[in-house]
């Protein structure tokens, strides 16, 4: 599996051959709250480098969830959909939101690193 | 303008509270543990609740205040004991809504707590109507503090002696520690509960040694879905200039003693909507699966006419569901109707349903 990355909307991705799985990161979960509501994207469908892919609504309020490469839903994680507290619990991990059949992998390049998301996320939070 | 702080925000600050501002306050959201933890925490053991932003108006007088106050308020005053807590409202003359209030009769007159938001402007209104014949102090010199909860009596009992004996909406004043508190049985999560005033500089203390009798403080994040899932309105969402208490189906707080003769601010129309009924109502709304219908999402019948707006609306952590307010059409607020909710531009089902969304039985009389 490929190194993780992360975009400025707070998404982690991880490619495996063409398959990039997708979510959001633990620092997103901490500003959200409590996560009680997962919406994803159909599989099937299409989605675009930066287009909205899902929603998460925290007891607080709804945010949108994007997608840092543009593919095809091949996947979805129903079990965050039947839980969402799942999302808070294990956000990097069995949380995934969806998985993607990416068609230019050169589209990641954009995206951040861990040392350099963890930057980011501490200087936009504060 | 400078951002107010209560006397608790250290307190707040040491117990790692996020912040958000709230009708001119720096208040607590929510704490480390989070909104759905503090919510059942309220509901299984006791939560402290810094109210302190809220306005605590003083009115002195005797009878003649009584007769004053009733050409206002929708209200049997006459025949209120003193130390009984009534809701109510502050309205115009078309019943449009300017608060909601709690209001007790104290000895020396009557404490009225109003909203924060609303409260200058409730005390303008007031001194208007009354200020020339009676002394009015919108004390900022008190905090509120309420702790709710089934463990609330016991841990409360043992710092203030006596207050277990106090009935549902009645109050007294308390000497503890040699400091006079005012206490009341009530609250606004759907809990068994207290507000006490108490001044400024004692406020901290007496929190600490709540803490440590094991409640816990609770953000505004979880006040919002406790006072939702026991079907409690909040000014500036359920209730606003435009609504009036038998639209927002509040008519039980309204005296029936007081509806033959009226003579109070706004008495002509409660009247005429009392026969004729309004033409929208407020309701409980849950919507089918987990999908959380927000204030100002669009209420729709199967044809796709509009027929209400939801104005309150989040995840209910104890009925473990979505769970909204919201005006509709009357037609359409019997219990049990289907309704349609847009969200992110498709219309969801959803239906009317009754209030509250979660019970427990306040504690109505203790002797």
């Amino acid at each position: 599996m490929s190194e993780v990355k992360f975009s400025k909307e707070h998404e982690w991705i991880t490619l495996e051959g063409d398959v990039a799985t997708i979510g959001i990161t633990k620092h997103a979960t901490e500003m959200l709250g409590d996560i009680v509501f997962a919406e994803l994207p159909e599989k099937g469908s299409n989605v675009e480098k930066d287009g909205t892919a899902g929603v998460v609504e925290s007891t607080k309020a709804a945010s949108d969830v994007y997608t840092p490469v543009s593919g095809e839903v091949v996947d979805t994680n129903q079990s965050i959909v039947d839980d969402p507290a799942k999302i808070n619990e294990d956000p990097e991990g069995s949380a995934w939101f969806f998985k993607l059949k990416i068609k230019d992998t050169s589209e990641l390049n954009t995206l951040m690193n861990k040392e350099e998301y963890d930057k980011f996320a501490k200087e936009t939070s504060s | 303008m400078e951002i107010k702080k209560t006397s608790l925000n250290k307190l707040h600050q040491s117990n790692n509270a996020k912040f958000v501002e709230f009708a001119g306050y720096e208040m607590p959201i929510q704490y480390s543990k989070g909104i759905i933890e503090e919510h059942k925490f309220t509901r299984s053991h006791s939560g402290i609740f810094d109210v302190s932003h809220m306005g605590q108006l003083f009115i002195y007088g005797d009878k003649s205040l009584t007769e004053e106050l009733e050409k206002i308020f929708p209200l049997d005053l006459k025949n209120l004991k003193q130390n009984c807590s009534k809701y109510s409202f502050l309205m115009n003359e078309d019943a449009g809504i300017y608060d909601d209030l709690i209001i007790t009769k104290i000895d020396e007159g009557y404490l009225i707590i109003l909203n924060a938001a609303c409260k200058d402007k409730d005390f303008e209104i007031l001194s208007n109507l009354i200020g020339s014949k009676f002394k009015m102090s919108l004390d900022n010199t008190r905090s509120l503090i309420a702790i709710q909860g089934p463990k609330s009596v016991e841990i409360l009992n043992s710092i203030i002696n006596g207050v277990d004996q106090l009935n549902f909406m009645t109050g007294n004043w308390f000497d503890s520690d040699n400091k006079k508190l005012f206490v009341t049985r009530s609250g606004y999560t759907g809990e068994d509960g207290f507000e006490i005033s108490i001044s400024n500089e004692n406020a901290e203390k007496f929190v600490e040694n709540l803490i440590e009798k094991g409640a816990q403080l609770i953000g505004l994040g979880a006040r919002d879905t406790l006072r939702l899932e026991a079907g409690l309105c909040l000014y500036g969402h359920e209730l606003d200039i435009n609504k009036t208490p038998v639209e927002a189906n509040l008519r039980w707080a309204i005296s029936k003693s007081r509806l033959s003769n009226g003579g109070f601010i706004g008495s002509k129309k409660i009247m005429k909507q009392m026969l004729d009924g309004a033409s929208q109502i407020r309701v409980g709304i849950k919507p089918e699966g987990r999908l959380i219908a927000r204030e100002k999402t669009k209420i729709f019948d199967d044809t796709d006419k509009q027929i209400g707006e939801i104005t309150s609306g989040t995840f209910g952590p104890s009925v473990n569901g979505p769970i909204a307010m919201g005006y509709v059409n009357k037609e359409f607020s019997k219990v049990d109707t289907k309704i349609l909710i847009e969200v992110r531009g498709k219309k969801h089902p959803a239906n009317v349903c009754a209030l509250p969304f979660y019970k427990k039985n306040y504690v109505k009389g203790v002797n």
